[in-house]
């Protein structure tokens, strides 16, 4: 049965990967948003873009992973052909989990893209381990939650704008321009509560010369918030097919 | 009948879509090898069922099991071997006829040395190879129709649940599925298919469920069914205009038969005494200054029975819900 599940989740990501990532939904929010965002940035103050590194690559992990999201599942969602993947020997908890990968390995792409991109342009050395551990587990935090909000609506771009209203949130509550620890006390609150504010903190330290185990700590708290998100969109998507 | 013969078991398979009763108490079996058809107008239940069987809705009470699997603990089990061909075919507009194909065969776990010879086989079969690497929509609908089936196809299934096979499709299109259909039942596979269409109901299956709000009326095969309806005779004419304002009228020329509109311009007459019935046609046209085009006694067909038995006129069997 596992085996089933497994190849199940392999073979839906690489399908919607040639399927979906260049849709348009895709590429402008998942691909043009972010580098525009980085190249106004980086337009603006040069000399102390190093400095808000970390927090555009957690930026654009954000917008590419939720971005896919909504093009591998509400796409299918719209043309029915969701339901054909739940017709083949696969559990449901199997497609959707397929579906977050397709979602996360389309941010990682961009990911490598820009912080690649930034530690070339800018000489930075960042600590590799901290830094994949920290890349790969919001990639899926952010997938499993662009999947739970994807899944409460039918249209793509239903799905974007219901995807704004987290997406901005965390852009100006977890420290990707302004620091978490600058904010009044009720924002600082609020910015505990969203798991950006983990991936820009672990980003940061993955990038500082006196790298710590926070790093740790982040990777923890972002595991936390994928189980928080996956569940409650398997539940979702399961209501869907009652 | 014995027990390893039935691939499909239904019992008191019932479903709620909040208030709405979908499926009410359905009980039937299906035997292996057969076509087995559930026949029913839009809105009788007929999806919900495949979809109950196939595990993309569950059942609000009741039991069923496909090839013994019980659906509600092992339905990944039994998806194993069954094919599906939903009412949409909803394949990927963006891959190719063999993209298509070549994922399902992933998807099913075709070993991988045999997927493509699998593949092309069935494009074959299918009549479409020579458009293997165009784009699923660039297809027709007939074209779209038989992809999907293929597509349900690639891991020889044991079981085929066809949802409203021919449903948009033009004659010609409907007629070579259906002799696929036919040839699919020559190679072992037992197919359940939903429609409401009573022409393919007859053609295709060995025996029929008529389901009508959510209940299953009656099983039995096109030839049985139609035997009910022959004790009565059945005289059916047609007019130059459309019927339907003439209908009341009508229905009081002809007491102890029973008057129904088969087509716009075209009323049949069950039972009643013949000589007085063709009497009173002809009587009623001149009354009513009406040009009657024919006049037939006709052999008693699935339409008839399924009007005898479900007391519906066969118009609202040609309600489409439309199809992709």
């Amino acid at each position: 049965m596992w085996r089933d599940s497994l190849r199940g989740i392999y073979y839906i990501a690489l399908k919607d990967m040639r399927t979906y990532y260049l849709k348009p939904p895709s590429v402008s929010w998942g691909i043009v948003f972010p580098v525009a965002w980085i190249l106004a940035f980086y337009l603006r103050n040069p000399r102390g873009f190093e400095e808000l590194v970390p927090g555009l690559i957690a930026m654009t992990i954000l917008f590419s992973t939720t971005a896919a999201e909504a093009v591998v599942i509400n796409f299918e969602l719209r043309l029915g052909s969701l339901e054909r993947l739940l017709l083949a020997p696969i559990s449901l908890p199997s497609v959707l989990l397929g579906k977050i990968l397709g979602g996360a390995i389309f941010g990682l792409i961009m990911t490598l893209i820009v912080t690649a991109g930034s530690a070339v342009v800018l000489g930075l050395h960042p600590n590799l381990l901290y830094l994949i551990l920290i890349i790969i587990a919001s990639l899926l935090v952010f997938s499993s939650l662009g999947a739970l909000l994807c899944v409460l609506v039918k249209e793509v771009f239903e799905a974007q704008t219901l995807l704004n209203l987290p997406r901005f949130l965390m852009i100006f509550l977890s420290g990707v321009v302004y620091p978490v620890s600058a904010m009044p006390a009720v924002l600082q609150y609020l910015g505990y509560v969203m798991p950006l504010t983990y991936t820009v903190d672990g980003l940061r330290h993955s990038f500082s010369v006196s790298s710590s185990m926070v790093v740790f700590t982040d990777t923890l708290v972002l595991t936390g918030f994928f189980i928080l998100f996956i569940f409650p969109a398997i539940k979702l998507l399961s209501k869907k097919f009652e | 009948m014995n027990n390893k013969d039935i691939v499909i078991q239904a019992a008191d398979l019932t479903k709620f879509y909040g208030e709405i009763l979908a499926v009410d108490h359905i009980s039937f079996e299906v035997e292996r090898g057969e076509i087995f058809g559930f026949l029913g107008p839009n809105g009788a239940g007929k999806t919900t069922t495949i979809r109950i069987l196939t595990g993309l809705s569950q059942p609000t009470d009741g039991k069923a099991s496909v090839l013994a699997f019980d659906i509600n603990s092992r339905i990944v089990e039994a998806k194993r071997h069954i094919g599906v061909v939903p009412e949409i075919s909803n394949l990927y507009d963006e891959l190719s006829a063999i993209d298509n194909l070549l994922f399902m065969a992933q998807l099913y776990g075709v070993p991988r040395p045999q997927r493509r010879k699998r593949v092309e086989e069935l494009l074959k079969t299918f009549g479409l190879y020579e458009r293997k690497d165009s784009p699923f929509r660039t297809f027709s609908r007939g074209m779209k129709r038989a992809l999907t089936i293929a597509a349900a196809l690639i891991h020889n299934p044991k079981i085929l649940f066809l949802d409203e096979p021919t449903v948009g499709l033009d004659v010609v299109a409907a007629r070579s599925l259906r002799n696929l259909i036919a040839n699919l039942r020559q190679q072992g596979i037992t197919i359940f298919l939903t429609t409401h269409y009573l022409e393919e109901a007859d053609l295709l299956c060995d025996r029929v469920a008529i389901l009508v709000k959510g209940r299953i009326i009656k099983i039995d095969s096109p030839e049985a069914l139609k035997a009910t309806a022959e004790e009565k005779s059945v005289i059916e004419f047609s007019v130059e205009r459309e019927i339907s304002e003439l209908m009341e009228n009508l229905s009081n020329k002809f007491p102890g038969a029973k008057v129904v509109a088969a087509e716009q311009n075209k009323v049949r007459i069950y039972g009643g005494i013949p000589a007085d019935i063709y009497d009173n046609v002809f009587r009623f046209a001149k009354y009513k200054g009406i040009e009657i085009q024919s006049v037939n006694s006709i052999k008693p067909s699935l339409e008839d029975a399924f009007i005898k038995i479900t007391g519906l006129s066969p118009i609202v069997m040609t309600m489409e819900k439309g199809g992709r």
